[in-house]
């Protein structure tokens, strides 16, 4: 099933209390050797035809306006996948 | 004088922020987030809640709204519009307030009485409060900490748009313990903690002069009354 | 827990298969039926039933859904009542909830259920779902909800795995409960090693209408559709079912089956605001929301309450996971999904009011005039069964009952062996020592997670002795409600224990100013499989049921939870009873402790040596022996009349019950209340019931309640208990100043050292 992948992370600089809270996790449990953790969304944009030039535009589009807010996020990519 | 209510699928404190503008003179009129038609009112307030399920993010499903974009315009030509947490979101997500909201460092929903200091009397909602006022006005929230880019601040702070701080304790590390927001105009106001909570004898939270006495907050719809009586 | 054999060849088990493959091996026992109870079936059915009968068979004639081990005791609630008990009983037990008329053609419904072992194997989601699942019920009596409590028992606060479950219970509880919006208005949160593997997550729930606002849960017209709206169906909570799974599970798709059931409050808010606009539209003819059972138990309920039948196409059921088999989608547990009963000419109506709310249905069937219950899947009849088996006709075990082995043992041995303060130093640092325990300790570090101001009608809240809420804002005519349950003392003597619940929490409602009105009860026990739990099981809803009969309030609905036990470990007994009562005006409550200086304080009622099943012998001393403190509800009730009287005529500035802890914990909480300290003597109650400093401050005797009463109502106040026949003693008065609880002859205890102890407890624990 053709789609296109939206993945998108916490701006670098900005505090992410659920990663820190899971990195804390993760270190309890004896996984110190992980510096950071950081959280994101994958969010996959299905289609029921194949996917043209167009659409991946308009879906850049879309994640940068409405997926994502730029103020608290990064685009970080948004691929073709079959 | 005619104020809007929007309800979103999820928004909870609506008949309470109806109930506030009744108390304080008030006409409510509730609004179907669907509709465009906001019915001629005089102000919008936008409730707290979790609309859509604080979805993607907290308003950002809301923020697209027929009602929404509406209101969008609207305020660009002097509406009164008071977001008030989740609604706070929806107006931070709609670019009609700067920054965002995240969650809080703590995890935890928390529910507190909470003191502030109205830091700007001049806006459509706090012009019935004396300048550096403290009230006491409920807070309830998971996911409301403010944050912004350095230069973002260092404007707001300079205009005087910060209209509320958190006094004694910040319960969810907002940068610079912003609570609320106002636009350039003065007629856009966000925060987080609850005035609508705080408008009934009885219902409000307790203060040393009663249990549950404390209704600081209906002067926020007492004042836009008097802002649209006045415009 | 699942079986990955592959048992038969894929295809759906009809009816037609069941009678040409009469002998087919069927997994009865792994479903949990007993060999005769698949024998009835056999004997119902004419026939063996097919894979999906046996399925819904299974379900439905559980214990958590037939209640065939409690049925024969909890009838007494229904029977040992009076006509005048029954004046405002608008609903009784059976249906979702009980519904009670409060005055000024208002109504309201309220229950109170047990989601326990869910939520100690996933907390988080056990209680979410917990309390997802009984503001449907609320929801589906035709009301809309406006409040929610909890009541919590965890293991020994100090034990790693505590911990986890408390995180887990009170983040599902906040998580659900504040997305949908309902003021959390009270609860209690109790530590015993005793619930160690087997925590209790109650929960309760309160809704608000008019009286012809009700709804019933029945389809009694033929040719009305049967719809199914909500959420999609899943895997939630089919773990069991998976024995009948044609396939092996790792050929079945990428996903576990989870056991547990998955709440998503957004969706129930949703379908909360669409329900309540369908049944004030009229569209509804009956209404049934999915629990335990999930459609099995819609279609056979709704069907056999309406004496009629129903024909379902169980491939009408919306789908979010297209790989459930037939078996799992009626035993699906998924949350959030109501099934309604709606007339054909109503439809277009239906569909305009759920298509606005953006919830999801499909037609799933309809009512048909026969007493028959069938479900197709596609073209092949899975399921033909008479309805009324399913739902009611379950079977009714008396199961074996015997005195406990350990009763008298544990009965012999009194606290009075106990040694007892030798100094006032020692009996001050006793008191300091026992606020400071997480049982009476503040419990704000949980409270604070709920919200209690949404709906603006919240009159009192934790940490008063009941939730008030106001129910029309013209009159201000509100209800109170409060929960209570004694593991200990029922533990000790399980008769005494439900009634000491039952008078706890009537006590409680009374000191908020309210008239107490109707009851409903969680009883929460080990396995009725032990004879000594059946035993004790027996013995409380006797108590119960007695004491109710006594007080003259009825039990309009309830839940058993049977098997809270780890091994042959099983839990206290614990009933938990909720009380509500009616007050003509909320602006008239009373809280629980006072806020003016130069108050007289009160104490009403008498006290003896009673310390056995007390938080000073268990907590301090680790002692749970003799008989719990004598109750005579005659004199509860005195006092309960009193109250109202005295509150009626505005002279009461604050009451406080005086419960687990005794009367020092009861004071001292009084004065934490608004932070107001007083000075004490305990003098003239030594003297006049004849008892040592160590009862005085520690006795949990019945009957009491701490009063403060404004300087110009004393003489008024003092007159009404005498006439009353309460007995009324001052042992203090409140002083705004001094920032002490001044105890005479035994401590100047400073408000802030009090505060400091009684505050930190649960966020060290678990902050």
């Amino acid at each position: 099933m053709p789609k296109i992948i939206v993945e998108i992370m916490p701006k670098q600089d900005l505090l992410d209390p659920q990663g820190k809270a899971v990195a804390n996790a993760l270190h309890r449990a004896g996984n110190k050797e992980i510096s950071a953790v950081r959280i994101g969304k994958r969010i996959e944009l299905h289609f029921d035809r194949e996917i043209t030039e167009a659409d991946l535009d308009e879906a850049k589009a879309q994640a940068a306006n409405f997926l994502s807010n730029d103020v608290i996020e990064d685009v970080v990519a948004v691929t073709k996948e079959d | 004088m005619k104020i809007g209510v929007i309800t979103f699928p999820g928004t909870l404190d609506d008949r309470d922020a109806q109930r506030a503008i009744r108390l304080a003179g008030g006409t409510p009129v509730p609004l179907w987030h669907a509709d465009q038609d906001l019915k001629k009112v005089d102000a919008v307030v936008l409730p707290g809640g979790f609309s859509y399920g604080d979805y993607l993010r907290c308003g950002a499903i809301a923020a697209q709204a027929p009602a929404t974009k509406e209101v969008i315009k609207l305020a660009g030509q002097g509406l009164p519009v008071l977001g008030i947490c989740n609604g706070f979101q929806v107006l931070v997500e709609s670019h009609l307030l700067p920054g965002g909201l995240i969650r809080n460092e703590h995890q935890h929903f928390v529910c507190r009485d909470q003191k502030l200091r109205v830091e700007n009397n001049t806006t459509a909602w706090t012009n019935l409060f004396e300048k550096d006022e403290e009230i006491l006005i409920p807070l309830k929230n998971g996911e409301g900490g403010y944050i912004a880019e350095p230069e973002t601040l260092k404007m707001l702070e300079g205009e005087n748009r910060i209209a509320f701080r958190y006094l004694e304790t910040n319960p969810n590390g907002s940068m610079n313990d912003i609570a609320g927001l106002t636009n350039e105009r003065g007629n856009v106001v966000g925060l987080m903690p609850h005035p609508e909570h705080a408008v009934e004898p009885g219902f409000g939270p307790d203060t040393p002069v009663a249990m549950r006495s404390g209704v600081d907050g209906l002067r926020f719809f007492a004042s836009v009354l008097q802002q649209v009586v006045n415009a | 827990m699942f079986k990955s054999k592959k048992s038969e060849p894929s295809g759906v088990d009809t009816t037609q298969h069941a009678i040409t493959e009469p002998e087919k091996e069927q997994p009865w026992q792994e479903l949990g039926l007993k060999q005769d109870e698949y024998e009835e079936i056999k004997n119902i059915l004419g026939r063996r039933p097919t894979s999906s009968e046996l399925a819904m068979y299974s379900v439905m004639w559980s214990e958590h859904c037939s209640y065939k081990s409690s049925k024969i005791y909890l009838r007494q609630f229904g029977e040992k009542v009076t006509d005048e008990m029954k004046t405002h009983l608008m609903v009784g037990m059976g249906e979702n909830a009980g519904v009670v008329d409060i005055g000024e053609g208002l109504a309201v419904t309220f229950k109170v259920e047990s989601h326990n072992h869910p939520s100690y194997i996933e907390p988080f989601q056990g209680a979410a779902t917990g309390v997802g699942g009984i503001v449907r019920d609320i929801l589906s009596m035709g009301a809309r909800p406006i409040a929610v409590m909890d009541q919590l028992r965890f293991g020994a606060p100090g034990n790693q795995d505590t911990a986890r479950v408390v995180h887990g219970v009170v983040d599902g509880i906040s998580f659900y409960g504040n997305c949908l919006g309902l003021p959390n208005i009270g609860g209690e949160t109790v530590f015993d090693s005793v619930y160690q593997g087997n925590p209790l997550v109650n929960a309760l729930s309160i809704g608000s209408m008019k009286h012809e606002d009700l709804q019933l849960a029945k389809a009694s017209n033929p040719g009305d559709l049967v719809i199914l709206f909500g959420a999609r169906t899943g895997a939630d909570g089919i773990g069991g079912v998976s024995v009948l799974a044609s396939e092996t599970f790792e050929s079945t798709g990428p996903t576990k089956r989870p056991a547990v059931q998955v709440g998503d409050p957004f969706a129930e808010k949703v379908l909360i605001e669409c329900c309540l606009e369908l049944f004030h539209s009229g569209v509804v003819a009956g209404i049934q929301d999915l629990g335990g059972a999930g459609i099995s138990c819609a279609t056979s309920e709704l069907a056999s309450n309406g004496g009629k039948g129903m024909r379902v196409q169980l491939k009408n059921v919306l789908l979010r996971d297209e790989s459930l088999t037939p078996e799992e989608i009626l035993m699906s547990e998924s949350q959030e999904r109501m099934c309604a009963v709606v007339p054909k000419k109503k439809l277009k109506a239906f569909e305009e009011i759920v298509n606005k709310w953006e919830v999801e249905y499909s037609v799933l069937g309809d009512v048909i005039n026969e007493d028959r219950l069938y479900i197709n899947w596609g073209n092949e009849e899975i399921v033909n069964v008479p309805p009324r088996t399913v739902a009611h006709d379950g079977p009714v075990y008396e199961r074996p009952v015997a005195h406990p082995s350990y009763q008298e043992q544990l009965n012999n041995s009194n606290s009075s062996s106990l040694p007892r303060a030798k100094s006032a130093a020692d009996l001050a640092a006793q008191l300091m020592e026992l606020i400071a325990t997480p049982n009476q300790a503040d419990k704000s570090w949980i409270t604070a997670q709920y919200d209690k101001y949404v709906g603006g009608n919240t009159a009192l809240s934790m940490p008063d002795d009941s939730g008030m809420v106001r129910v029309s804002e013209e009159s201000g005519l509100g209800v109170a409600l409060a929960t209570d349950a004694n593991g200990k003392y029922a533990y000790l003597n399980p008769y005494e224990g439900a009634r000491l619940a039952l008078a706890e929490a009537y006590r409680n409602v009374a000191v908020t100013g309210a008239v107490p009105r109707a009851v409903t009860n969680c009883l929460n026990f080990g396995s009725p499989e032990n004879p000594e739990v059946m035993w004790q099981f027996k013995e409380a809803t006797a108590g119960l049921a007695d004491a109710c009969l006594e007080l003259g309030i009825p039990v309009t609905g309830g839940n058993v939870s049977f098997y809270n036990q780890s091994g042959d470990e099983a839990i206290y007994p614990t009933p938990v009873v909720g009380v509500l009562g009616v007050i003509d005006d909320v602006a008239r409550r009373i809280p629980s402790g006072w806020q003016d200086d130069g108050n007289n304080i009160y104490l009403l009622g008498e006290t003896f040596d009673e310390l056995n099943g007390s938080a000073w012998a268990k907590d301090l001393h680790d002692h749970l022996g003799g008989q719990p403190p004598k109750l005579d509800l005659n004199k509860e009730k005195q006092l309960a009349e009193l109250l109202h009287g005295a509150s009626i005529q505005g002279l009461i500035e604050s009451a406080h019950d005086v419960s687990e802890g005794g009367l020092g914990v009861a004071v001292l909480e009084a004065a934490l209340r608004f932070n107001i300290g007083a000075r004490i003597w305990l003098g003239d109650m030594m003297e006049r019931d004849g008892i040592d400093e160590t009862a005085a401050m520690f006795s949990e005797s019945q009957s009491r309640v701490i009063v403060t009463v404004g300087r110009e109502d004393d003489v008024k106040f003092q007159a009404l208990c005498e006439a009353r026949g309460v007995p009324c003693l001052r042992i203090g008065v409140t002083d705004a100043t001094s920032g002490l609880v001044e105890i005479k002859d035994i401590a100047d205890l400073k408000l802030d050292d009090i505060r400091s102890g009684w505050v930190e407890t649960l966020p060290e624990l678990f902050g």
